[in-house]
């Protein structure tokens, strides 16, 4: 049985994936038999190619995940290399840590409202010091070249990166590294980024790869903070993939492959970046300097990174206040007053979409869970780790752009008459669930000491008494984690909700989106807060259960 | 091919029979009751959401239907599902069993056979619409034909804040100075968003000093020379516009928080009710007032209709009924509900259903039924169609 | 007779290259101690011994377990116990917890609480059943470590350097309670260790391993 799970576990990641592919592939050359089309025929390129905003959106959809990816790295890089074993590196580790689990919606609506031309900063600052007395007409939010919506994505990826740099160093020893480097009279920063950066990049490369095809392909977050004449090329394909003139879901799929393309392209030219940035450093060191501009720098990455993370706690807070406002205009700081009307109005409702959240997210990582600690003790068990292969296959569904993949699954679960609603609902959120899950437990699960398990069994235990009575006690705290981190991405979900689920199933997520083009800031506010609580109350538990239950043992505490 | 043509002369009849009829009110009610009714329908706006949420109270008490609501950012999207289930031949138990309908939605949907009915003028409510006074029989000039019932009357309205912006405006080309001499202060919702459209055909309604040929299916020969003046007029008032043209608002009630907050001073609403509700919610500061222009503005009905594969028709039809209900209709118009315009005829109720209406406060934005004057008549689908997919090409895909 | 662990013919192969080979008889109550440099693959003999060995290596020979071949047995049927530098006692459960882990299963809960008791009163750890190990002395959990393995009731005993944690007077102590146990029970020893000081203390055979690969 264990045997098959690991093969069990890819036919679930990868087979919606491929499915999906064929299932937008077919319609983009043309071939709809439905609409009375066959293919083969070029003519959906074509049509994508007469498009005049298409050039505007692929330069945003590249630009934007090429920027933000960049940024959010650059400033993670300089964070970890200027103060990592510092106090406060520790103190922006603990704030970072809960933030990655903000989903992008809410963090995005929480940045909209603070540099909005009416928003927090702008009243903080008006009229004294501004003099405006009402808001500038500047085109701050939805601006053409996406830098609102770079800067929602920053916000975002740079605590995913951080925690994904700081999980990576644990193998690289870079104490020791540092020790020698700043023995051998280099500063800090220096020291680091020649001795320890290059060890701790081929670790975070996976995920670096994943930032950049999310951001290139994300909606949700483009549609609240992304320009919109035109927008990016992922916004533009759900809009053709949901027009009724069916001609343009051909259009809509022949441009979700060539986001497909895009994506790759623009990995393949990151990797090209990669050498040439691994030559520059290669020089860099062999020039012996020992990194005069050091402190500045430090301190500048230390701005950005806790401006990073003030705004998405700014923002949620914005929500917040909006969310028990009175009559509340521009310039006043705070409301006219505070009222529980919002709350009475959408708290039930919230409440009940909160529920069928939660049984979503439930689900899908409980079978994620089955999945994944199956294969690592069959794992175990065989002594065959994990390849290099098998990483990238991990990782293959978080970089193939879901726009690519999940209109042409909405097909084929149509064409197999598969009943929409929940449970597919499950499955597709199970794709983006698993890799997390895997790759959140696959370190903890392995530098646990397997001796334990060599002693248990020397004391006569059967390996699934070792499994359930050591490991998953033991490992408890990691695994809730993975709990935590799986609910905080199937929460999150937007797009495999809202095409596979054919509208039935609402989470927190699909209804905060669906209130973003109403405007309603109080309710926004009422959402975006529910959808933050749905992910920070497991990360919660995930810290106190432990806690409390192995209250009395120590050695589980270190 | 063979195979499916005959699958299609076999399924096709059915659609012709509206099953259960609706003229057989017992049946359908008996039927309906433990079904449950997924409406499609747009999501953005709270008040909305609030009234749809207490329709299906309501018919869950009285007819054991369950309503859910699904809630849309693009009526479009549903009109996609019932296309793909089509293809995918799903045509018993599609995903949707009622949608909130726009008119080129309809005549799209019409046209391809993808609509449950007729079934409008056969439910017992039919009786107290005012068929006659209002357009509900036609949807953007297209003919309804039963295939759709209505359930709210809107007209465009313009919302300006007094504080601000104290005279109202009669006609487009007065905007357009107003915009000039206040640039940045006035804007319309992302075509093809509804409301925006509405704003492109109101404008070009009102510059054409004979809109009647809008009335007519447009032509390859005279779409270019009677939208010519519409182009000028955007391509004046664009660089005008709140973010000079760059940006808009993705709906109307997302033009609330700009007015609020002192960004607008003028938008548009198709709702002459909403500004007062929009004030109730705090949403709007209490010097909004409305204004139609002199020579009137477009109005519509708004529809309900039933996909021709949902499994759920008696419901749908019960809750499409109860929505022309004095009860329902009373309480859409309630400015501190929903402030929408009722389809009924007034002279057709009881005394005592007539009160419920009496007894309403219009509220203090909401212009009174002499005030909204003439209704101007919707172009047909076609013009708006092109109008939009122009407006794309010309203003939404940047320079 | 046949009682006492026979390691006959064991090689062990990485990359089908021989690592080490061992053929000795440990008879009941002897201590075979097995020194070499670090790296030889002194602890990889130990985990052919127990069942544990890892894929990338590959053994060969029989193993005899009181005249039974256990070669081919999964880990937890072979009876033989093993101690670590660390005690690897499971840090979520008591002491007592612990213990009765590793008690094979049978009798009424007193009586196998009774006998946990008196297995730390052996031991002068009586009282400690519902303690946190996590709290304990490092003599305190070695002793503990001994106890739960003794309770199993193995039929051998591996210990791989499994007083190298321990300062130089607990060192001697505890290496003389496991020693003596070990005679008392009779049980075939296995140690493996770099320290002459422990291999003096067993008495026995000492094996010293060689590294069989060049490099």
């Amino acid at each position: 049985m264990l045997r098959f799970l690991p093969a069990l576990t890819l036919l679930a990641m990868l087979g919606p994936v491929v499915a999906g592919l064929w299932g937008t592939a077919l319609p983009a050359l043309g071939h709809l038999p439905a609409a009375g089309l066959t293919g083969p025929s070029l003519d959906p390129f074509w049509d994508l190619f007469n498009w005049a905003g298409l050039g505007t959106a692929v330069r945003l959809s590249v630009m934007v995940g090429l920027v933000a990816t960049s940024v959010s790295l650059t400033i993670v890089v300089f964070i970890t290399a200027g103060w990592s074993g510092t106090r406060s590196f520790h103190i922006l580790e603990r704030m970072l840590s809960p933030l990655l689990s903000v989903p992008h919606a809410a963090a995005a609506f929480g940045l909209a409202f603070l540099i909005a031309p009416s928003g927090w900063i702008s009243r903080l600052l008006s009229p004294a010091f501004t003099g405006w007395d009402r808001p500038p007409d500047l085109l701050i939010v939805q601006d053409p070249l996406g830098l609102a919506m770079i800067a929602g994505l920053v916000i975002k990826e740079v605590p995913f990166l951080l925690l994904m740099t700081i999980a990576a160093m644990g193998q690289a020893q870079p104490r020791r590294s540092l020790l020698v480097a700043q023995s051998l009279g280099y500063g800090r920063l220096t020291g680091w980024l020649k001795t320890v950066f290059p060890r701790v990049y081929t670790q975070i490369r996976l995920p670096v790869y994943v930032v950049i095809a999310y951001s290139m392909s994300i909606v949700d977050v483009a549609v609240i903070l992304g320009p919109s004449t035109p927008p990016t090329l992922s916004v533009q394909i759900v809009k053709w993939m949901s027009d009724p003139d069916l001609s343009m879901r051909l259009t809509g799929a022949a441009a979700a492959l060539l986001q497909l393309a895009l994506v790759i392209g623009a990995l393949g030219f990151w990797w090209c970046g990669e050498r040439i940035v691994a030559r520059l450093g290669h020089q860099w060191i062999i020039s012996g300097r020992r990194g005069q501009f050091d402190p500045s720098i430090r301190i500048f990455a230390l701005g950005l990174g806790s401006i990073s993370g003030a705004a998405i706690l700014f923002g949620l807070a914005g929500l917040a206040v909006w969310s028990f406002a009175a009559f509340w205009s521009f310039p006043n700081i705070l409301p006219d007053g505070f009222t529980l009307r919002t709350w009475a109005r959408h708290g039930p409702d919230a409440f009940a979409t909160l529920g069928e959240t939660f049984l979503v997210a439930g689900i899908a990582v409980l079978l994620a869970l089955a999945l994944v600690l199956g294969c690592l003790e069959a794992e175990h068990r065989s002594g065959r780790g994990l390849t290099l292969r098998g990483l990238w296959l991990l990782y293959l569904p978080l970089l193939v752009p879901q726009t690519a993949f999940l209109p042409g699954l909405q097909t084929l679960l149509l064409n197999l008459g598969a009943d929409v609603g929940r449970l597919p609902v499950i499955f597709a959120h199970l794709v983006f669930v698993l890799p997390y899950v895997f790759l959140s437990l696959g370190d903890p699960w392995r530098s646990w000491d397997s001796r334990y398990a060599t002693v248990a069994s020397a004391l006569g235990a059967r390996p699934w008494i070792v499994f359930w009575q050591v490991r998953v006690p033991m490992l408890l705290r990691p695994i809730l984690t993975a709990t935590a981190v799986g609910i905080a991405v199937s929460v999150g979900q937007y797009l495999a909700t809202l095409l596979i689920g054919g509208g039935r199933v609402s989470t927190l997520t699909t209804e905060a989106v669906a209130l973003a083009s109403g405007g309603d800031r109080r309710a926004i506010g009422v959402y975006g807060l529910m959808q933050t609580l749905a992910a920070l109350v497991p990360f919660t538990l995930a810290l106190i259960i432990p806690t409390v239950l192995w209250r009395n043992r120590r050695g589980l505490h270190e | 091919m063979k195979h499916f043509a005959f699958i299609a002369a076999l399924v096709a009849p059915t659609f012709l029979l509206a099953n259960p009829s609706p003229s057989d009110w017992e049946a359908v009610t008996s039927e309906a009751s433990g079904q449950t009714v997924y409406w499609n329908a747009w999501g953005g706006s709270t008040t909305t959401n609030d009234f749809l949420a207490w329709v299906g109270g309501r018919v869950l008490e009285d007819y054991g239907v369950v309503l859910e609501h699904v809630k849309l950012t693009d009526t479009a999207a549903a009109v996609t599902r019932v296309l793909s289930e089509k293809q995918a031949g799903e045509d018993d138990d599609g995903a949707i069993d009622m949608i909130w309908i726009n008119g080129s939605n309809f005549a799209a949907m019409k046209d391809a056979d993808l609509l449950f009915g007729p079934f409008a003028e056969q439910m017992p409510n039919w009786a107290l619409v005012d068929a006659d006074g209002k357009t509900v029989q036609t949807d953007f000039t297209v003919p309804v034909e039963g295939f759709e019932s209505p359930w709210a009357m809107a007209q465009v309205v313009f919302v300006h804040n007094t504080a601000t912006m104290p005279d109202s405006i009669g006609s487009m080309d007065a905007l357009l100075e107003w915009a000039q001499a206040n640039p940045g202060r006035f804007s319309y919702p992302q075509p093809p968003d509804f409301l925006g459209t509405t704003f492109l055909k109101q404008a070009l309604v009102d510059i054409l000093d004979d809109p009647s040929e809008l009335q007519a299916a447009a032509t390859d020969e005279n779409y270019g020379p009677v939208t010519a003046p519409l182009w000028v007029y955007l391509d004046a008032l664009t660089p005008h516009l709140w973010r000079a043209g760059r940006a808009y608002p993705a709906t109307g009630t997302a033009m609330f928080p700009l007015i609020a907050d002192g960004e607008l001073d003028l938008s548009i609403s198709f709702s002459p009710g909403a500004a007062s509700t929009a004030i109730a919610n705090f949403e709007l500061p209490d010097t909004v007032r409305t204004f139609v222009l002199e020579k009137g503005t477009i109005g519509n009905a708004s529809f309900v209709a039933i996909p021709y594969n949902s499994g759920s028709t008696a419901g749908a039809m019960v809750v499409a009924n109860f929505l022309m209900s004095p009860e329902a209709q009373a309480r859409a118009q309630d400015p501190n509900i929903l402030g929408y315009g009722t389809v009924l005829n007034m002279d057709a109720l009881t005394d005592n259903d007539r009160s419920k209406f009496d007894a309403l406060e219009l509220g203090i934005a909401t212009l009174s039924p002499a005030e909204l004057g003439s209704v101007q008549a919707e172009p047909h689908p076609s013009w708006m169609t092109r109008i939009a997919d122009d407006w794309a090409n010309r203003y939404g895909t940047g320079q | 007779m046949n009682k006492g662990l026979i390691l006959r013919k064991v090689c062990i192969l990485r990359a089908g290259i021989p690592l080490i080979e061992v053929d000795y008889a440990i008879a009941a109550g002897e201590i075979l101690t097995v020194m070499g440099p670090s790296g030889v693959g002194k602890s990889t003999l130990l985990a052919y011994l127990t069942g544990t060995l890892a894929t990338t290596f590959t053994g060969m020979g029989q193993v005899l377990l009181d005249g039974l071949d256990i070669t081919k047995y999964p880990p937890h049927a072979r009876r033989i116990g093993i101690l670590f530098q660390d005690d690897l006692l499971f840090p979520h459960m008591s002491v007592g917890t612990n213990l009765a882990f590793g008690m094979p299963p049978g009798g009424s809960k007193a009586s196998r609480l009774a006998q946990i008791e008196e297995a730390l009163s052996d031991v002068g750890m009586a009282g400690f059943a519902d303690r946190d190990p996590g709290t304990l002395s490092g003599g305190q959990k070695a002793r503990v470590a001994l106890v739960r393995m003794l309770l199993s009731n193995p039929r051998a005993l591996l210990l791989d350097e499994a007083f190298s944690r321990l300062d130089a007077e607990l060192r001697a102590q505890v290496r003389d309670l496991v020693f003596q146990t070990a005679k008392k029970r009779a049980l075939p020893v296995l140690m493996v260790t770099h320290d002459i000081e422990d291999a003096q203390d067993a008495g026995g055979t000492i094996i010293k391993l060689k590294s069989l690969s060049k490099g």
